[in-house]
């Protein structure tokens, strides 16, 4: 299953998305926490995970999803979220701590639920694993159209969860696609350090379902795996474990001077930054033209724009409404 | 009593209480299923879910394997989804290997989606020692589930009341622990305490979350309990009515919501208070109670006391175990200690 033109131009158009916005979400972190660097001040407290690097994870299985598909994801979940469709108003808000975020600022970045398009995530490694098998079961058991995807990090694969989850889609045969998005390091400690194998796709082999290996961090290449995979689950056939060779050019948090990592990794993991690869792909297989390009670069960007402008424009939850919302 | 009464009474454990409420709202609400290890053809190691395969099937009374991370977690994202899962942890000392789902997922997904999720579990899961399992199938952990919020928490002392509160549970909205008692519940391998087979209607009914009862009516004493520690009250109400002495006993039934209001309104007539709770001692249940009396400054007629498990693992060996659990004896010796302190 090879993308379309249309498609192609789709995952580009939100990768430059989550790229920008990701860029934007930087910059403004650090208003406030200098010259000491502290966490908890400036517009945007908290800690802070950016997915730059990651984009093709996100465009490359989401392509192939609708609304009513369910997707869960992780600590790091913006790439994501804006390839599942959040409504990107709401959750610039919920991470800038606002009354109009989608909880009205009692989640932050790490909790974002946008129950209109069957997003959420959790700060929890490997947590989100659990509740997207239960939502194929619930699709399952009503006859209801829809797949699950449960995103999770390499490091999530060492979990009881991963391991029990698996297990459980595969005895019970259920619509859900575990994504592993590889970028090689749990906040400090590499793949090879803490993983008995090198790759994540043979422990599918374990649980009785399709295991898939997918390098060089290649939307393209993605978008066919994870369409097959998908389409397996629609038609009823069962689970299915992809695992997918990523970078994270950002640190694990926002403050991470990333002394751990090997001299010349950063730059190597730069050279092979995937939005300009996916650019010059377009242009030599699909005539990109640079005034395509220059109308999604101003689109995409005044999107970010306008949903950061209405975040910061966005008012403050009165203290006390920390109260509410805990029962419905 | 009547001929007419007689024929009306239909006892039943709280086993089958319960199992008849998940059946009842199975029966009308095709959302509702069973999810846990050994609920189905088995029907239960606690007998709560008998007879719910036989008449709904594999589909919607669902062995899992013994995966409680795996299971929990898929209860809270089928009830994201719109469905209602009913689901057990065999023993409440299981919460262990599965407490992220349930604390982390299942109690705070709702707020951080600021209302717009609705988690509508109901985790169902056995509490209680006194058959000498050990310490790490005896537990209650009452004050555990009910200290962080998200969750409601409801835990019957007899059939009546267990199966209002499975309907109130599964017909609610929130995650509810649903605690039952292994010593109440009917089952003979594990003893079984009389006084928690009692009448319960055959047609459907709730129990209010959130509303304590007033089991026994007294003037001089508020025994507050729950589960066991109701029957407890009870009996120790009874020894002590034999010294003059008038217990009134308070069935909590609910810990989150907690009805704090009977329980005051009850010590502001008797003005002595005396907790009982099978749970740990301390941080708990008890000292939950007593506090919610005193910050509100009922006037009282003796320090407080409580009836608890000490802070100790349970041991195994019934001389150590019985020794350690709360009675209607220490009840009568806590009273004892208010009107003559040592």
């Amino acid at each position: 299953m090879k993308p379309s033109r249309e498609q192609k131009v789709w995952m580009y158009e939100h990768m430059l998305t989550s790229r920008y916005f990701e860029e934007c979400i930087e910059k403004i972190y650090m208003e406030g926490k200098s010259p000491a660097f502290n966490m908890a001040k400036g517009p945007i407290p908290g800690e802070m995970h950016l997915s730059n690097g990651q984009e093709p994870c996100a465009v490359g299985v989401c392509a192939h999803l609708k609304p009513e598909d369910i997707v869960t994801s992780t600590h790091r979940p913006h790439h994501v979220a804006i390839a599942k469709g959040v409504d990107l108003d709401r959750m610039t808000a919920e991470i800038f701590g606002k009354k109009s975020g989608l909880s009205g600022g009692r989640g932050g970045h790490m909790h974002i639920f946008d129950p209109a398009v069957n997003f959420s995530c959790s700060g929890i490694i490997a947590q989100g694993m659990g509740p997207a098998v239960g939502a194929a079961l619930s699709r399952k058991l009503q006859g209801l159209e829809g797949v699950a995807v449960a995103y999770i990090g390499e490091g999530a694969a060492n979990q009881g969860a991963f391991h029990e989850t698996l297990n459980l889609a595969a005895v019970w045969k259920l619509p859900v696609i575990f994504v592993i998005e590889d970028n090689a390091w749990g906040i400090s400690v590499s793949k090879q350090t803490s993983t008995a194998i090198e790759r994540n796709d043979r422990r599918a082999a374990a649980y009785n379902m399709p295991g898939h290996y997918i390098p060089g961090n290649n939307p393209l290449s993605i978008f066919e795996v994870a369409g097959e995979a998908i389409n397996r689950a629609r038609l009823g056939e069962g689970p299915s474990l992809i695992e997918i060779e990523t970078a994270r050019l950002a640190g694990h948090f926002m403050g991470d001077a990333e002394g751990y990592r090997p001299e010349g990794e950063k730059e190597a993991l730069f050279q092979r930054d995937p939005i300009p690869a996916m650019k010059q792909h377009l242009e030599e297989a699909e005539s990109w033209s640079d005034a395509e390009e220059a109308a999604l670069q101003s689109s995409t960007q005044a999107r970010v724009d306008a949903a950061i402008r209405f975040a910061r424009e966005s008012a403050y939850p009165a203290p006390e409404e920390a109260m509410e919302k805990v029962f419905v | 009593m009547t001929v007419a009464t007689i024929k009306k009474e239909r006892k039943l454990t709280i086993a089958r209480a319960m199992a008849e409420a998940i059946a009842q709202e199975m029966r009308t609400d095709e959302r509702v299923f069973v999810m846990g290890e050994d609920v189905g053809p088995l029907g239960g190691v606690f007998g709560n879910t008998r007879g719910l395969f036989d008449e709904f099937g594999a589909e919607r009374v669902r062995d899992t394997p013994i995966s409680e991370t795996a299971f929990m977690g898929a209860a809270v994202g089928a009830a994201s989804d719109g469905m209602r899962p009913v689901v057990e942890l065999m023993f409440v000392d299981f919460f262990g290997v599965c407490f992220d789902a349930i604390y982390n997922l299942m109690a705070k997904n709702t707020y951080f989606a600021g209302g717009e999720v609705q988690v509508p579990v109901v985790l169902m899961t056995s509490t209680g020692g006194g058959y000498s399992d050990a310490g790490q199938h005896s537990q209650c952990l009452h004050g555990t589930f009910a200290h962080l919020p998200g969750m409601k928490v409801v835990a019957p002392s007899n059939a009546y009341d267990a199966k209002g509160l499975m309907t109130a549970a599964i017909r609610d909205n929130n995650p509810v622990i649903f605690m039952f008692h292994k010593a109440l519940q009917g089952m003979g391998w594990l003893g079984t305490e009389k006084d928690a087979i009692v009448h319960v209607p055959e047609e459907s009914y709730e129990v209010p979350i959130g509303k304590a009862a007033v089991v026994r009516e007294g003037s001089d004493l508020t025994i507050v309990g729950l589960t066991s520690g109701v029957h407890h009250g009870l009996k120790a109400a009874r020894e002590l009515e034999k010294q003059g002495v008038s217990a009134e006993v308070i069935d909590l039934r609910s810990l989150v919501p907690l009805d704090r209001e009977t329980v005051i309104e009850s010590v502001r007539k008797t003005g002595r208070l005396i907790v009982v709770d099978e749970d740990y001692q301390s941080y708990g249940v008890t000292g939950e109670i007593i506090c919610s009396v005193v910050e509100r400054n009922i006037p009282l007629k003796a320090a407080p006391q409580r009836v608890a498990f000490p802070d100790i693992p349970i041991p195994f060996t019934p001389p150590m175990e019985q020794w350690a659990l709360p009675n209607a004896d220490k009840i009568i010796a806590a009273f004892n200690q208010m009107e003559n302190p040592s």
